[in-house]
């Protein structure tokens, strides 16, 4: 094994890999949380279809987003071997565990709070990323988003699924963002308040815009 | 030491060897004293054993005094029992009240595989030491004060990173059973002094590949570890051995 491979599959190469696929795609959050935030200008779409339709042609765009799909396959598939070698590591289970005494829950359950954000991420690109690309694909033309938006979240239902998404998301950041830093070795005085404050105030901006739009959407307050 | 007069409930992980099953025995306790100490308390219970002629319950335990590492109780879901800061040979009955139910198991880990009852190997610590970490340059007596000059702060992180004793509880805290504050203490320790430069990249290496090697899991920073630590050893030591071990690895010699 060269010493690349080795390093990247030894136990602080795996979070490595973890750590900067997860910022890769905090940074990708933030393009996105902006450009489905053109919504809220309540112009019937005008201003977030201007930037949707400059994301889904541009050349330079469209190429960064293979790997954009790769920084979510990698981080899935790294989180899934990890959370398996983590398992095997105490096949004896505890019968009495007090772990909140030492740890928050949910910097415990990355790995089921990355499993629900990936089951909300494939009911997500299947209402608006596949049907998009597929028709470009097939036809050259992209699909209305702003309208499929206003239709697909008519239904209550699909409005509770985002909600609760955003949820997932929030936790996963919560620790993510920061356990991230730790990870690449940046953990110091000077400069963890402000982690630890961006950290928070990114884990609740974001997923609360997110979960504004479906919200917006159905009560009507987007139209 | 006070009249005993608490009365509890144990309830003890019991297991003759590492190849058979393990369960849960009950054992009733009675004219247990508050002042008496985790492992004086199950000094009377196996005398109470004896007495009855049952094989009393196995258990690590060496100094009593907090400084050897060999106590490893997982009591009630943590390693070292409820307090802060204290191996469970300095944990106290009167932590406990009386009718309590105490659940008491060896720490669990694959790389920590049960001996017996609560006695589990921990030599995989000792490979993970012999690996790397030490220093193989003679360094002679011991130098003037100020010979070698040392910034205050790096000799007190130093200082506080070789408090680890080595017993554990970093591996049974973990969700993962994870080693990596264990390992992080004994890499920062030499890492922060003169002495352990010469070997500072392939120390890292050696130390984190033999950790691997051995099966314990990989750290999700929740600071488990360090929180159930009885010597405090600081989380900071993880962050620092992320970076010595990335950077051996992109710049030592060792291809």
């Amino acid at each position: 094994m060269s010493w690349f491979t080795q390093a990247l599959t030894s136990s602080i190469g795996k979070k490595l890999i973890m750590s900067l696929t997860g910022l890769f795609l905090i940074s990708f959050l933030v393009i996105h949380a902006t450009i489905n935030a053109m919504i809220f200008y309540n112009d019937g779409g005008e201003t977030f279809s201007h930037w949707g339709h400059f994301m889904g042609t541009n050349p330079i765009i469209r190429t960064l987003e293979i790997g954009l799909v790769l920084g979510f396959l990698i981080h899935i598939a790294d989180g899934l071997w990890l959370t398996k070698k983590n398992n095997d590591a105490r096949p004896v289970k505890y019968a009495v565990t007090n772990a909140n005494a030492n740890s928050t829950w949910y910097s415990r359950s990355m790995g089921l709070l990355g499993t629900l954000i990936l089951i909300f991420l494939v009911i997500h690109t299947s209402h608006f990323w596949i049907p998009n690309r597929a028709n470009q694909f097939a036809t050259g033309e992209e699909l209305p988003l702003y309208q499929m938006m206003l239709n697909i979240f008519q239904n209550i239902w699909v409005v509770v699924i985002y909600v609760l998404g955003c949820f997932s998301l929030f936790w996963h950041l919560l620790h993510g963002f920061e356990s991230a830093f730790k990870t690449l070795g940046l953990y110091h005085l000077k400069y963890n308040g402000a982690i630890h404050f961006i950290g928070v105030a990114f884990s609740i901006v974001v997923p609360l815009l997110f979960a504004l739009m479906p919200i917006s959407i159905y009560l009507g307050w987007v139209y | 030491m006070s009249a005993g007069n608490m009365r509890l409930t144990l309830k003890v992980w019991r297991q003759s060897n590492t190849d058979t099953q393990g369960g849960f025995e009950s054992y009733n306790l009675d004219g247990v004293s508050p002042d008496m100490s985790f492992l004086e308390m199950f000094d009377i219970l196996n005398e109470q054993l004896i007495e009855e002629s049952k094989e009393p319950v196995a258990f690590d335990h060496d100094c009593r005094e907090g400084i050897c590492g060999s106590c490893s109780m997982f009591i009630n879901g943590q390693p070292h029992g409820p307090l802060k800061g204290v191996t469970t040979c300095q944990l106290h009955m009167r932590t406990f009240k009386d009718g309590d139910t105490i659940t008491v198991e060896p720490w669990r880990s694959g790389a920590f595989p049960v001996i017996k009852d609560l006695v589990v190997d921990r030599d995989g610590f000792d490979r993970i030491i012999s690996a790397g970490g030490f220093v193989s340059v003679n360094t002679g007596n011991a130098q003037d004060a100020n010979n070698l000059p040392i910034a205050k702060e790096d000799a007190d992180d130093a200082f506080s990173a070789a408090a680890c004793i080595g017993c554990g509880a970093c591996v049974a805290a973990c969700k993962n059973a994870s080693a990596m504050l264990f390992v992080s203490a004994k890499i920062s320790q030499l890492a922060l002094l003169p002495q352990g430069q010469a070997e500072r990249s392939i120390r890292a290496e050696k130390m984190v590949a033999q950790m691997d090697a051995e099966g314990f899991g990989n750290c999700t920073n929740t600071h488990a570890c360090s929180a159930e630590c009885p010597k405090e050893i600081s989380f900071e030591n993880i962050a620092r051995m992320n970076r010595e071990y990335l950077g051996a690895k992109v710049s030592s010699k060792v291809v």
